[in-house]
């Protein structure tokens, strides 16, 4: 077990080793403007790139996206960059966990409602699929419109709780159709059992749907749990809300062909980030790891 | 008060299929007593499973009148009046051998202190008491059938029905256990309505034999199998046992077995 676990974090160890080695011996050994086919010389800029530039501006050294992060976010007495970068990590964090639970909360009465009648089933799940199809990009302007409106209206409407609702647009799916599967997993000789103690669906519901549906919403907790953090960086980005990563990475990408280094600053913190947000959930997995358990057969 | 376990009169269950109407019982008069032991046996197809759901109220039968102790099975259902096993011990998988047995006890708001004592004095019964804070994982199969066993007993039902619950189990397992039941009904007292496949467990355990046919499913025969003595392992070497399994065999096959066919 422990020696599974230690060979588990040297493995996950060397994969990003690997990825390190890999970045750094293309840049070494790459051409510099990289190897671009059929283009024309009166042409600047035509032709098809194949293998992408390693000059220090395309491609910076891993050691200088480190060097980097300790340096003032941009100039002055700003503070280093991977300060600046946590905190926009943990914004967008608290965003997309409200996300989460909001996400949670209504794929988790979807799937409860759809499992117990049929006709809901029927008549909502279509939806529920057609709904992920609808481009985030699209669909964020909207929700901040109606967002603007109701704060227009005097009500209270923060612009981070459109943010959260967006992610949480993503989140619910996972969620509901998990949930919808999970409480349809007991078997027949369960739901036979059930019956012959004369235990009504609510109390069916408690001792067996929702023990029995563990293993099939954890995943899709955490499926929620990165969809969550996805949809809130996007959210940030298309709606325009200042302060979180989403739009720091937009910023300092911006600024890439002067700073090149400073864009990987937010691209690890949202490395770490969604990290976190899974890591977060598996922790939730291990108070259930009794519900894992498969009956064995001997 | 009825002392009549199980009392079906005409009897029948029809099933809708796509292919037409599916006769799976038919015309079934049977009367268990209080604290007897009845096997239902026969080929696939012959409806002792289907029977056996009936009495447990799990589907409806499409004629005649089924009474447990006295009242239609639907009300003796509600009122937990027999105790359910099936070929798979049906466990929680995510519930110790503890949190199975007590199961039916949880569900109907029995105390933890009253829960705790009928527990222990279960696993006692069917010897689990090292185990009690197992989870079915890890149980051999024979273990976990005797789980199921002990959370068919836990509400001291009168009745106790079983579906071929040694059917998944070694040889060496299931006549212990067969042994183990026998024990088991004797000390509670509970009629016993029994499926099996096998023969020789039928005449080991039961008072009657009753034996069904398939096509449409109705009962041919009943054959009395009560034994002289205690049921244990001199029965299975007494020359009645064999005389009563070759009755028995001779009811399924519908006519005189020669002895040269015998194993």
């Amino acid at each position: 077990m422990m020696a599974r676990r230690a060979s588990a974090v040297a493995w996950g160890a060397l994969g990003v080793l690997a990825i390190a080695v890999a970045w750094e011996a293309y840049k070494l050994l790459g051409p510099a403007e990289g190897v671009v086919v059929g283009a024309s010389a009166d042409q600047p800029g035509s032709g098809v790139m194949i293998l992408p530039r390693t000059h220090d501006r395309a491609m910076p050294h891993l050691w200088d996206m480190a060097a980097r992060l300790f340096q003032s976010t941009s100039g002055g007495d700003t503070p280093p960059l991977i300060v600046s970068v946590a905190s926009a990590a943990l914004l967008t964090l608290g965003i997309a966990a409200a996300g989460w639970v909001i996400g949670v909360a209504v794929g988790g009465l979807l799937g409860l409602a759809m499992q117990r009648w049929r006709l809901v089933e029927w008549g909502v799940l279509p939806w529920i699929v057609a709904s992920q199809t609808v481009p985030l990009i699209a669909f964020a302007p909207v929700v901040n419109a109606i967002g603007n409106q109701v704060a227009r209206g005097g009500a209270p409407w923060p612009q981070w709780l459109s943010v959260a609702i967006i992610a949480s647009y993503l989140a619910f799916f996972p969620v509901a159709v998990g949930t919808l599967r999970g409480l349809a997993a007991p078997d027949r000789i369960h739901l036979d059992l059930m019956r012959t103690y004369a235990a009504g669906s609510r109390l069916t519901l408690l001792k067996l749907r929702l023990p029995a549906a563990v293993p099939y919403l954890l995943p899709a907790l955490r499926l929620a749990a990165a969809n969550a953090v996805v949809g809130a960086v996007v959210a940030e980005v298309s709606i325009g809300m200042r302060g979180g990563i989403g739009r720091m990475l937009i910023q300092l990408a911006g600024q890439g062909s002067s700073d090149p280094a400073a864009p990987w600053g937010p691209l690890f913190g949202s490395v770490v980030l969604g990290l976190v947000a899974a890591g977060s959930v598996a922790l939730l997995g291990l108070g259930l790891k009794d519900f894992r358990r498969g009956e064995a057969i001997a | 008060m009825s002392d009549l376990a199980v009392r079906a009169e005409g009897v029948g269950k029809t099933f809708a299929t796509k292919g037409g109407d599916v006769i799976a019982l038919t015309g079934v008069d049977l009367e268990v007593r209080a604290g007897e032991f009845v096997s239902l046996i026969g080929p696939s197809g012959c409806g002792k499973s289907t029977l056996l759901r009936l009495i447990a109220d799990l589907d409806e039968a499409t004629t005649g009148t089924l009474d447990v102790f006295g009242k239609p099975a639907r009300r003796a259902r509600l009122d937990q009046d027999y105790g359910i096993a099936f070929q798979q011990a049906g466990l929680l998988p995510w519930r110790t051998v503890a949190g199975n047995i007590e199961l039916p006890l949880e569900l109907h708001r029995v105390g933890k202190t009253e829960r705790q004592a009928r527990v222990a004095e279960l696993a006692e019964l069917v010897g689990l008491t090292e185990f009690v804070d197992r989870f079915p994982d890890q149980l051999s199969g024979g273990m976990q059938q005797r789980v199921a066993i002990a959370r068919a007993l836990a509400e001291r039902p009168r009745l106790l029905l079983m579906d071929e619950p040694f059917g998944a189990l070694d040889e060496m397992t299931r006549e212990y256990l067969q042994g183990e039941l026998a024990r088991i009904a004797a000390e509670t007292g509970a009629a016993v309505v029994f499926v099996t496949h096998s023969i020789p467990e039928a005449v080991f355990l039961s008072d009657r034999v009753v034996v069904m046919s398939p096509r449409p499913g109705r009962i041919t025969e009943v054959i009395d199998t009560a034994a002289d003595g205690p049921r244990d392992e001199a029965l299975r070497e007494s020359p009645a046992y064999f005389a009563r399994v070759t009755a028995v065999r001779e009811a399924l096959h519908g006519a005189p077995v020669a002895r040269a066919n015998e194993r």
